[in-house]
């Protein structure tokens, strides 16, 4: 006799969110902070600084995140020799896969702050690290913020991928219960609608940031 | 124990993995065809057509923008034979494939149409065109050309994205890869040789796709054709 979908299951996949949300915030602190030495070696002056960041990135975002995943789940299986449960292998794969998105997002944002910025703060006699610091990072942080948070959106979505290699997240407690409940058409929709409900306001704020940034800068949406 | 890599098995089922590779590669194509004729027409109604419609359009592409790709899948394969839509593991990859892909592109493309200068849209309003022949002739091609780049690295991203359907058992790439995985034990090298195939070809749709915009619309001169038209 196979269970129904009430409230304690409900609960469950509720549970699993929590998963979702902190599997996303690790991968995007630490893509975040693996990203933004992306970004500066993708615009530093050092060439094969350049051209190694770019090699990664576009390995990163040429091949599928599950390719990626199956990669760190039997690559850490091979270098330490055992089976290893999954949780190490999905942080450290979404969050090289969040770096590398994340240094394109931000190498766009500084290299969309004009070059005179960094002149005027050359005239100044500030020192180059002083001009990226003080001049143009406080301006490309303004402009990328709305394309960050589209990011996250992605993101979050893109967790579910773990439950492939069986990392309890929302989509594989989603499983779990559709096995026990036998109600597919009820548990998969749930599911679907706990993620809108996470990722739907981001996406709100996202679109909300870029026309204020938009507008300050003079420039209109709707030509 | 040290581990000892063999790349030969993989060498020997390479046929294999470039069966799965041309799933990939027909799914792919097949969902940015259907996908993108979804999107045109859902792009017209967002546009021009009713607005209980246009909220429709609006709602259905916040429901695939804001939900992932594998549930999507799920509920195309699993929840909708239960009320009596059933579909093939294929069927249901290039459906899902599809639906997703308009989603995306449907935004993509009311960016461009908004793109197109209203003066051009007053000018066919007065030679007395309708809607439909406005968007048709004087919205559709422009809007495509500046959407060109956004839509290409769509198409790139919905082919890295078909990786996904494997988990609804469609027999590419992925698919292929974890069946053969499983009978060597070589789990690592198949993965690795995947990857590598993943990239040549989202590469390779990069390269080709920017020649098509070079020979489409920085080559030749569309606009000359567009009046010759």
């Amino acid at each position: 006799m196979s269970r129904d979908f009430e409230w304690p299951e409900f609960l469950f996949l509720l549970g699993a969110l929590r998963w979702t949300v902190v599997l996303a915030i690790i991968a995007f602190v630490g893509g975040g902070i693996a990203g933004l030495l992306l970004a500066l070696a993708r615009t530093a002056a050092i060439a094969p600084l350049r051209w190694l960041a770019a090699g990664y990135i576009g390995v990163i975002q040429g091949t599928p995140v599950l390719m990626q995943l199956f990669l760190a789940y039997y690559g850490l299986a091979v270098l330490t020799g055992i089976r290893i449960d999954p949780w190490p292998a999905v942080t450290v794969a979404f969050t090289m896969y969040a770096a590398a998105f994340l240094g394109e997002i931000w190498r766009g944002s500084i290299q969309a702050i004009p070059r005179q910025q960094w002149e005027a703060g050359a005239a100044l006699a500030l020192s180059a690290p002083s001009q990226l610091r003080h001049v143009i990072l406080p301006q490309a942080f303004r402009i990328s913020i709305p394309p960050t948070v589209g990011f996250l959106v992605q993101l979050i979505k893109g967790t579910s991928i773990a439950s492939i290699i069986g990392f309890v997240e929302l989509a594989r407690a989603g499983q779990l219960i559709v096995n026990v409940t036998f109600q597919p058409m009820v548990v998969y929709p749930i599911v679907a609608a706990l993620y809108f409900a996470v990722c739907w306001p981001l996406s709100l704020l996202a679109l909300r940031l870029e026309r204020k940034i938009d507008a300050a800068l003079g420039l209109k949406r709707h030509p | 124990m040290k581990y000892v890599f063999q790349f030969g098995i993989v060498w020997d089922h390479l046929p294999r993995l470039l069966d799965g590779a041309w799933l990939t590669l027909r799914l792919s194509a097949g969902a940015f065809v259907l996908g993108l004729t979804i999107a045109t027409a859902l792009a017209f109604i967002r546009n021009a057509g009713p607005a209980p419609l246009g909220a429709a359009v609006r709602t259905y592409v916040e429901f695939i923008r804001n939900t992932p790709f594998l549930i999507q899948l799920f509920i195309i394969y699993f929840s909708l034979p239960a009320i009596g839509l059933r579909f093939e593991a294929n069927e249901a990859a290039l459906l899902g494939m599809s639906l997703n892909f308009s989603g995306y592109a449907t935004e993509i493309l009311r960016a461009g149409i908004e793109a197109v200068p209203r003066s051009q849209v007053e000018a066919g309003h007065s030679l007395g065109f309708t809607r439909l022949q406005i968007y048709r002739h004087i919205v559709v091609f422009p809007a495509l050309r500046t959407v060109y780049p956004a839509l290409a690295s769509q198409f790139v991203l919905l082919m890295l994205g078909s990786s996904l359907v494997a988990a609804i058992s469609a027999e590419e790439l992925t698919a292929i890869t974890n069946t053969l995985q499983s009978t060597t034990f070589r789990a690592f090298e198949f993965y690795f040789v995947a990857t590598g195939i993943y990239l040549a070809m989202s590469l390779g749709a990069r390269g080709l796709l920017d020649a098509i915009y070079w020979a489409v619309f920085v080559r030749g001169r569309p606009m000359d054709r567009a009046w010759a038209r």
